[in-house]
């Protein structure tokens, strides 16, 4: 929230004397900021928003797209991916992300993750905890705010995990490399804060991942300000457990798993509009 | 003769229930010489894992201690320790890859306990691992693996495996030609690593020699 009132397009006048520091990533200014960092976050706040909710047997990531067509073959000539889609990508069997930012580069750190989660198994014969692959790509971020005089990455990731030291977990991570564990949160798009304050209000530690699905299209719709929700604007993905217990299983929705849900959506809606109006009758005759 | 330079040194292991049971004979020794009667083989890589290592006292302390290094870098890293399978895995992993560049020549068992409870993983020189009951290295594997065979059933008490334990030790003073006297007994359950005797009592770990001339006895030598 901090970063959103002093960026540069909202205060001219630190947006001057950012100029002087902005050039290089490995230049503090005299503020103690480093603009290229936060520039990078705003390059964020352009892409498509991203919400992740965890539950306790499962977490849901949800995504605005940003490239709309009826011409884009979604459902790949009929081979539905489990692997990745515009906004969420599969690490390992255990994680997943989605992504907020520039994809291209989005594309080179989730390589990286993959890499890593495999070199893990190789030499450990076991799944990599899910914190231990984010601390991996946070470092690699770091050093693109401290060395080579390279732009940082500019993406941000909600990661959905789920080992057998802690569970179902949800991450979030920036461009300077912090990370963070959530129970709910949202990144990108103009409106991350209100979606967040949507999600303090609404979140309840007992959802379940059909809860938490239409907990997302809720929130999703408030802050894309609109109730025409469609399967070619919005993806959802669920990471749940697997056939075995030491086991989870990514799945990223069809658009016709979409549309059932946006549609039951659409209905608890309408029955909840119903019920305020006929309260607000009452409330009027009386 | 690669493989006889790791078989002298006697390393026993037997899963029980809850616990799982290492002992290590206590002599360093080559060819006609004995260095000494009070050598540690079994390593404590951790708060719930042990390894026993056997073979060439460079390598088996290098190897042994390279293990034990990186467990506790991977303890300290991470906030998660690691299992039993990925610690023995790993070490696996770098016997494996030194195999066919600068090889340690080290047979080893690992015995751990973590969420799945007990566990023991034989390895041998050349990497090949294996998850097993019991298990036993070197020379003294030809006397005691019968015995544990004939005695060992699952789900044994402390007690019952130290009764297998002390069969196999019987065996070897008996009929294996290299005296063993002294046998080091280390134990690791759900509270942990501890040394125990033959009646399963705990064991303060040896002191580590001082240097100071009032309680060395060899201080009038140097006088």
């Amino acid at each position: 929230e901090n970063l959103n009132e002093t960026s540069s397009s909202k205060n001219p006048q630190l947006a001057m004397s950012g100029r002087r520091y902005d050039g290089r990533t490995t230049t503090f200014s005299p503020e103690g900021r480093l603009y290229q960092v936060e520039y990078a976050m705003e390059c964020i706040s352009h892409a498509g928003a991203c919400t992740g909710i965890l539950t306790k047997d499962g977490v849901v990531l949800a995504a605005e797209k940003k490239v709309q067509s009826k011409l884009l073959d979604q459902e790949h000539n009929g081979a539905p991916s489990d692997v990745s889609s515009e906004k969420m990508f599969k690490i390992d069997d255990h994680i997943a992300v989605s992504v907020a930012g520039l994809t291209s580069d989005a594309n080179i750190l989730i390589n990286h993750a993959r890499i890593v989660a495999q070199q893990h198994t190789f030499t450990f014969q076991e799944p990599m905890p899910v914190e231990q692959l984010i601390q991996t790509m946070c470092d690699l971020k770091q050093v693109y705010t401290q060395y080579g005089g390279q732009r940082p990455f500019g993406v941000s990731f909600l990661y959905a995990g789920w080992d057998p030291h802690c569970g179902f977990q949800l991450y979030h991570s920036d461009p300077s490399g912090n990370y963070n564990a959530w129970k709910a949160t949202a990144i990108g798009g103009a409106n991350d804060a209100t979606t967040i304050s949507l999600l303090k209000q609404e979140y309840k530690e007992d959802l379940t991942i059909d809860d938490a699905i239409l907990l997302a299209i809720k929130v999703l719709s408030k802050s894309l300000d609109t109730t025409t929700l469609t399967p070619e604007k919005l993806e959802f993905s669920v990471l749940k457990p697997g056939q075995q217990a030491t086991e989870a299983k990514f799945h990223i929705l069809t658009p016709k798993e979409v549309t059932e849900y946006l549609d039951r959506a659409k209905a608890i809606r309408e029955k909840e509009e119903a019920q305020k109006k006929k309260e607000e009758e009452e409330k009027g005759k009386k | 003769k690669r493989r006889r330079l790791t078989m002298a040194d006697i390393l026993l292991g037997v899963t029980g229930k809850d616990y799982v049971l290492l002992a290590a004979d206590r002599s360093a020794a080559r060819s006609i010489i004995v260095f000494k009667n009070d050598e540690d083989k079994i390593l404590e890589l951790d708060s719930h894992k042990l390894m026993a290592t056997s073979g060439p006292q460079g390598d088996r302390t290098n190897f042994g201690e390279y293990i034990q290094r990186n467990l506790q870098l991977y303890n300290l890293a991470n906030s998660v320790p690691l299992s039993t399978h990925g610690a023995a895995n790993f070490a696996r992993r770098e016997l494996a890859e030194a195999l066919r560049r600068s090889p340690w020549q080290v047979n080893s068992l690992i015995a751990g306990f973590d969420k799945k409870g007990p566990s023991l993983y034989y390895m041998d020189y050349m990497a090949s691992m294996h998850k097993v009951d019991k298990a036993a290295h070197g020379y003294g594997a030809y006397f005691t693996l019968s015995v544990m065979d004939r005695y060992c059933v699952k789900d044994m008490s402390l007690e019952e495996g130290l009764s297998v334990l002390k069969k196999c030790i019987h065996e070897l003073q008996t009929r294996f030609l290299l005296k063993c006297n002294s046998f080091i007994l280390k134990v690791v359950d759900k509270d942990g690593t501890r040394i125990i005797d033959m009646d399963g009592n705990t064991v303060e770990p040896p002191k580590p020699k001082t240097f100071n001339k009032s309680d060395d006895s060899d201080s009038k030598a140097d006088e």
